[in-house]
């Protein structure tokens, strides 16, 4: 792309819009919608940078879009003090957007798997009901710690076709399996044949299915999260190896998931760009 | 190996191709460094490192503003302890110059830093005195003629290798303090850092930035970076110079040599391109140089003076 290009389609500039409405999903996660024209164009997969005026600017992945309306919607966990302020927020207010920035997931077609874990589930949300249409069985494996930390199961069933095509799994067996979303998956790789299996989730979850995907020679989409600042590749803050997760992915497919496995689960950079443990 | 007709020398390192990645760009890990020499840089200038580690400030860091970037990064690092051992692996990894930025809040803590860079690997070092948004460091120094030439004489009196020091264009005189550097022992110098700026939303009627102001960076900075990098090689003809502010063409970057820059930085078009810009830049300037029948990229350097 040329840089003038770029320029002129306004992905990154700033634009500022009231929030329409707030749904209260779980204790700690709302869902966001508002008017935005170029993130309702988004794809499944691509995230969008939320400013929340005189506090701080954070990225959060896209749950849904009426792309005729303009109009677009975002899941937010309350985990720190940007989304506490954001959390205190009510319709009418002014919120600033920019993206959709990043890649988005392939969108194939026959035997489809899903995997997410808590807020993870999102992006894979957006993507499977742009697939359920055009493919012939949607599997989704949702897994969090406790039943009422488990998002968008109405979403969910609709989309999954059957309803036993639909697993969930908590930590501590309120609901669902008592098990990680490993498990379950295990047993399905071993029973079936998947034309592609998509995931998004905490990445110590993500490294294991990427193992076990690999283990069945089974191609792997997996969205990751790092901290993220500009959103346009040019910080670093957002390093994996040697891409940048917030222009080179957020979905890295399972040869690039094997270039950057060494630092997959188990590092990341922090505030300072020091790498920690994850 | 870069062509002949690109390759160069300057203040003692040997480029491939006359393009660097600008500092604070991506520089924070080899793997990420790598990628942009495999872009056609033919060095790489690393996020600027202090003695302790810093955060950074909170987002907005960056945003968009016609033809151009505004930046507050708050110069997040993980400090020279830690970024030590992220030299040593960047060594392993890029056999261009690894040049290392730096910078302090005394003219003793530059040399500390300067000394472990080079001690860890350091090709060269750039000095950054010219960061206009953090406090008691950057261009605060960079601004001060009198700072500028104890922190340059000290970390001179510190290291062998050599050391490039970025100005600031937010100064009245640029000659005055390029030629100040020089005096204290600068082997090069980088022109220009960003351009100190502002972004206000009218919605909220609030700044954008979470610092309020930055640096702005990229194409609408272009001419000003171009102006200081010729009024220093007009008054200073013997210091080499790199030139740096909104290269994102062939063409910016051959306006650069012939204001008189031996070399160029390259940052912000990252984000509008990719690391792969150099490659585009090179190739842009070695058809220029066979039209216009010329062997070198030096032959260019300050022609517009002739």
């Amino acid at each position: 792309m040329k840089l003038s290009d770029y320029l002129i389609t306004k992905t990154n500039t700033l634009r500022t819009t009231n929030i329409i409405d707030v749904k209260t999903e779980s204790l700690s996660v709302k869902t966001y919608t508002f008017k935005d024209k170029q993130c309702a164009k988004a794809k499944p997969g691509q995230f969008l940078m939320l400013w929340i005026p005189g506090i701080d600017e954070i990225p959060l992945s896209i749950l849904n879009t009426t792309t005729e309306k303009g109009i677009i919607s975002v899941a937010v966990k309350n985990v720190g003090n940007a989304t506490q302020h954001l959390h205190n927020m009510n319709p009418g207010a002014t919120i600033g957007i920019r993206g959709p920035f990043g890649n988005s997931f392939t969108q194939n077609h026959g035997n489809i798997l899903l995997i997410g874990g808590g807020t993870g589930t999102v992006p894979l949300i957006f993507l499977a009901k742009n697939l359920s249409n055009k493919t012939k069985k949607i599997t989704f494996i949702t897994g969090a710690k406790t039943k009422n930390e488990l998002l968008f199961m109405d979403q969910l069933s609709n989309v999954c076709q059957e309803k036993n095509n639909l697993i969930a799994t908590t930590n501590d067996g309120t609901y669902g399996l008592q098990c990680l979303v490993t498990e379950p998956l295990a047993t399905l790789l071993n029973q079936e044949k998947f034309d592609a299996i998509y995931t998004c989730g905490p990445e110590v979850m993500v490294k294991k299915i990427f193992e076990l995907t690999q283990k069945h020679k089974l191609p792997l989409e997996a969205s990751l999260e790092r901290l993220m600042r500009c959103g346009m590749g040019l910080c670093g803050s957002c390093v994996i190896g040697k891409y940048r997760v917030c222009r080179d992915g957020t979905v890295f497919n399972e040869e690039q998931l094997n270039e950057i496995k060494e630092e997959l689960g188990t590092s990341k950079l922090n505030f300072s760009g020091n790498k920690i443990p994850i | 190996m870069g062509s002949s007709t690109l390759s160069l020398q300057i203040a003692g390192l040997s480029l491939d191709y006359p393009g660097m990645l600008a500092s604070g760009v991506l520089g924070y890990s080899a793997e990420s460094m790598f990628r942009v020499i495999e872009g056609g840089a033919g060095a790489v200038v690393t996020k600027s490192v202090s003695l302790q580690p810093r955060c950074g400030y909170a987002n907005p860091t960056v945003v968009q503003v016609k033809s151009g970037l505004i930046n507050a990064m708050g110069l997040p690092n993980p400090g020279i302890q830690v970024y030590a051992e992220e030299i040593r692996r960047s060594k392993t990894l890029i056999r261009q110059p690894l040049i290392v930025s730096i910078f302090g809040y005394s003219a003793e803590e530059y040399a500390v830093v300067a000394g472990k860079a080079v001690a860890a690997g350091a090709d060269a070092l750039e000095l950054n005195v010219s960061c206009p948004h953090v406090k008691q460091t950057g261009s605060e120094i960079g601004q001060n003629a009198a700072l500028l030439f104890e922190v340059v004489k000290t970390v001179k009196a510190t290291v062998k290798v050599p050391v490039f020091v970025k100005l600031s264009p937010n100064v009245t005189d640029i000659v005055h303090l390029a030629s100040t550097a020089v005096d204290a022992g600068a082997d090069a110098l980088t022109a220009v850092n960003t351009l100190r700026a502002i972004a206000i939303n009218v919605e909220t009627t609030r700044p954008i930035l979470n610092n309020i102001k930055g640096g702005l960076s990229g194409p609408a900075m272009k001419n000003v970076a171009l102006r200081c990098v010729y009024d220093i090689r007009e008054k200073l003809a013997n210091i080499p110079i790199v030139g740096c502010g909104g290269i994102s063409s062939w063409q910016d970057a051959v306006e650069f040599f012939l204001a008189g820059a031996s070399a160029v930085q390259i940052g912000t078009a990252i984000a509008f391109d990719s690391p792969k810009v150099f490659q585009t830049i090179n190739q842009g300037i070695e058809t220029y140089l066979k039209k216009k029948h010329l062997r070198s990229v030096n032959e260019i350097v300050g022609l517009s003076h002739h």
